[in-house]
């Protein structure tokens, strides 16, 4: 894993006021992508509008498709290319995404999905916010596969979570996900964007061996294969098939073992290393709640509430919710009283906590079908019940 | 031929308290369209400003059976309809001899791009269904982003013009000429500025045994950054640059309905909208030279396609 500096030709340093879509876009310059392509679609527009103005003055290619099933094509291709490569999308695109993402999952390429997202399903509510795409960004794509998410809370993250995301996606070739929200996307605050030099990213783990040599699906010590950029003279094969080091079709139970079991460790066997979470006065707790995206910044002002009451209460912020930080969960859920688990739909990661909790504590989900934020009083009352 | 008080006095299918911008071609479009046939009427309505605007919580404007589906699938929805009310009228539940028209509706970002293999499906199956393309030339629901529909050279959200571009850089898609090539029996292309063609087109698509499809030019003084009260006036300069040619393609044949006394300059289509204001720069003149060299070229191809 070679660590480089950002080309300060992509990163508008200095202290901008920002909302959260223009801060995605930022954050992928900064982060070296040079390949956009996207369909617009409400709230995540202004990534693919911002990109669309910024980039001819840093190089690259912004393409505008017919569709979002032709955009994250367009981006494995581009990422096959050599290019560093993002779209966004809300819900409806999402959805239509997902064939493609399975793709890209068996074809390791490493590229980076934001989704802010909406009220669903079907066309729910454009303008307004959900978080009810976080089960599917894990199992929307059919087949065993594992893949990477990150939920920014701010303006200031959706920059941040975007050069982590596509730091990510090279180290382990593999898509990974910004899960932000229309209220995220559409908040504007103070982003500050740090000199070029101060951003670290990870370079592509170029194959630098005999060009007869290569094998793109041959795991390395750190079981992530090479990659070379299509047309630089390797023979070169990817599928979507189960396939063999050389990326050949291997269409057999004794192959499918192999690759599919490689997907899914790759990213499993590294997950302590991928998990960021945010803990707060963790070590005294009797209440947890755990919370991400938007939902975390509404728990701020019910913990405040209920520290004031006396209750002694703690929280976890999911930077990243994929994988799942399920070792500090189970290690948790033997000491406390109860986590709340508060979140935009009608149960989702709450059952992740839940199957990690194991029945050793009450888990308490705060359900909100969307549209709107919660109301700190409703997590508040959840917190003090917990705590009788 | 249709006279205006009378097409007035017939009820209104798509009724007032929508929500469409001052000057928006939408509803004079589709108040003439849905006037063209007096039977049952189902209508797919794709995601768009149409879709939005008529249906405002807790509203609707429709007074007729109307299905909205996701954003690229009218075509399909409507030829699932319509297949379904045919297996009806094969049971005996709906008399055989009841005429009921099927009508699938999207604007150029639901048609030309995200919706063109669907509608390309239904019209290849032969549905008897009629689809109308209201195509303004941008995804101006979404706030004026490019589309394969906007012309050459014009600014738009993901298309902005600036130092490093004159805006949009590729020609608009020719979506006419695709439908053309399904070989259904009808397709036309209308403008609501000769609304007694686009009345006599909507009512010939509507009569059509099989396939048929509408494009229509629609105004949007939001997106093309131009006078409101002068839409009208803009869509008979389309029409008289051959901008946008009015004509007919049946069975195959083509016909030209409209040809203008003088053809026009494209740059007098040009000029009243915000949106190719930038084309002015002496920059970029290649690309008014090219766009009248395109509209050029296709006004002679479609005139010996009608000669045919």
């Amino acid at each position: 894993m070679k660590k480089v500096k950002a080309d300060p030709k992509g990163v508008l340093t200095g202290a901008h006021y920002l909302d959260g879509d223009y801060a995605l876009a930022e954050g992928a310059l900064a982060a070296g992508c040079r390949f956009f392509a996207g369909y617009p679609i409400t709230p995540s527009t202004e990534t693919a509008e911002r990109f669309s103005e910024r980039i001819p003055s840093v190089g690259g290619v912004f393409i505008q498709m017919e569709d979002e099933i032709a955009s994250i094509a367009a981006l494995i291709g581009a990422v096959w290319g050599g290019k560093k490569a993002m779209t966004v999308t809300s819900g409806p695109g999402f959805s239509l995404m997902m064939e493609n993402i399975g793709l890209a999952c068996m074809m390791e390429t490493p590229l980076v999905i934001a989704n802010v997202q909406r009220g669903g399903p079907s066309t729910g509510l454009p303008t307004l916010t959900g978080q009810q795409d976080m089960m599917q960004v894990k199992w929307g794509s059919h087949g065993d596969y594992e893949i990477i998410a990150l939920c920014p809370d701010s303006p200031q993250e959706c920059f941040d979570l975007c050069i982590d995301a596509f730091n990510l996606s090279e180290i382990y070739r593999v898509p990974t996900f910004i899960m932000a929200d229309e209220c995220v996307g559409h908040m504007h605050e103070k982003v500050v964007i740090p000199p070029a030099e101060e951003i670290e990213l990870v370079e592509r783990k170029w194959f630098k061996g005999p060009k007869d040599k290569y094998l793109p699906y041959k795991p390395d010590k750190d079981m992530i294969p090479f990659m070379v950029k299509a047309g630089d003279g390797h023979r070169f094969h990817t599928t979507g098939l189960t396939h063999d080091e050389r990326g050949y079709p291997a269409l057999n139970a004794e192959f499918q073992e192999v690759c599919v079991r490689h997907l899914v460790e790759k990213i499993r066997m590294n997950a302590d290393k991928i998990i960021k979470l945010e803990e707060d006065e963790i070590d005294n707790a009797e209440i947890i709640v755990i919370s991400y995206g938007i939902t975390s910044r509404v728990t701020t002002r019910a913990v405040q509430q209920a520290r004031k009451a006396g209750i002694k209460v703690g929280t976890i912020r999911l930077i990243t919710v994929w994988p799942f930080p399920e070792k500090r969960i189970k290690e948790l859920a033997k000491k406390i009283k109860a986590f709340v688990v508060p979140e935009i739909n009608y149960g989702q990661i709450v059952r992740e906590v839940e199957r990690c909790v194991e029945g050793q504590a009450p888990v308490i989900h705060i359900p909100h079908c969307g549209g709107w934020v919660h109301d700190p009083d409703e997590i508040f009352k959840a917190i003090k019940e917990a705590s009788k | 031929m249709a006279k205006l008080k009378d097409l007035a006095a017939m009820e209104d299918r798509l009724v007032a308290g929508h929500g469409m911008c001052l000057g928006c071609g939408i509803p004079l479009i589709f108040r003439i369209v849905l006037r063209a046939t007096e039977d049952p009427l189902i209508i797919a309505n794709a995601t768009g400003c149409l879709e939005v605007c008529t249906t405002i919580f807790p509203r609707t404007s429709w007074n007729v059976s109307w299905i909205h589906s996701a954003f690229e699938n009218a075509a399909a929805t409507i030829a699932g309809v319509e297949s379904m009310y045919k297996a009806l009228k094969n049971k005996g539940r709906i008399p055989k001899d009841k005429k009921i028209k099927f009508l699938g509706v999207g604007g150029d970002g639901g048609t030309y791009d995200i919706g063109l293999q669907a509608l390309s499906g239904a019209m290849e199956r032969g549905h008897d269904i009629v689809y109308v393309c209201y195509d303004n030339n941008a995804y101006a629901n979404t706030g004026g982003q490019r589309s394969s529909a906007t012309p050459l050279g014009a600014s738009a959200t993901t298309s902005p013009e600036g130092i490093k571009s004159p805006g949009k850089l590729q020609r608009k898609k020719d979506l006419t000429k695709i439908l053309v090539a399904h070989n259904i029996p009808y397709v036309a292309q209308a403008s609501p500025n000769r609304w007694q063609d686009l009345y006599k087109k909507a009512q010939k698509a509507f009569e059509t045994e099989g396939p048929a499809f509408l494009n229509i030019l629609c105004l949007c003084p939001t997106e093309w950054k131009c006078d409101e009260s002068q839409g009208i006036r803009l869509a008979q300069t389309a029409v008289d640059t051959c901008v946008w040619p009015l004509y007919e393609v049946e069975n195959g044949k083509y016909k030209i309905n409209y040809l203008p006394k003088e053809k026009k300059p494209v740059l007098e289509w040009i000029k009243p909208q915000g949106r190719f204001r930038h084309l002015f720069k002496e920059e970029n003149a290649w690309v008014l030279e090219k766009y009248q060299k395109q509209v050029d070229e296709d006004w002679e191809e479609l005139n010996k396609l009608a000669k045919l």
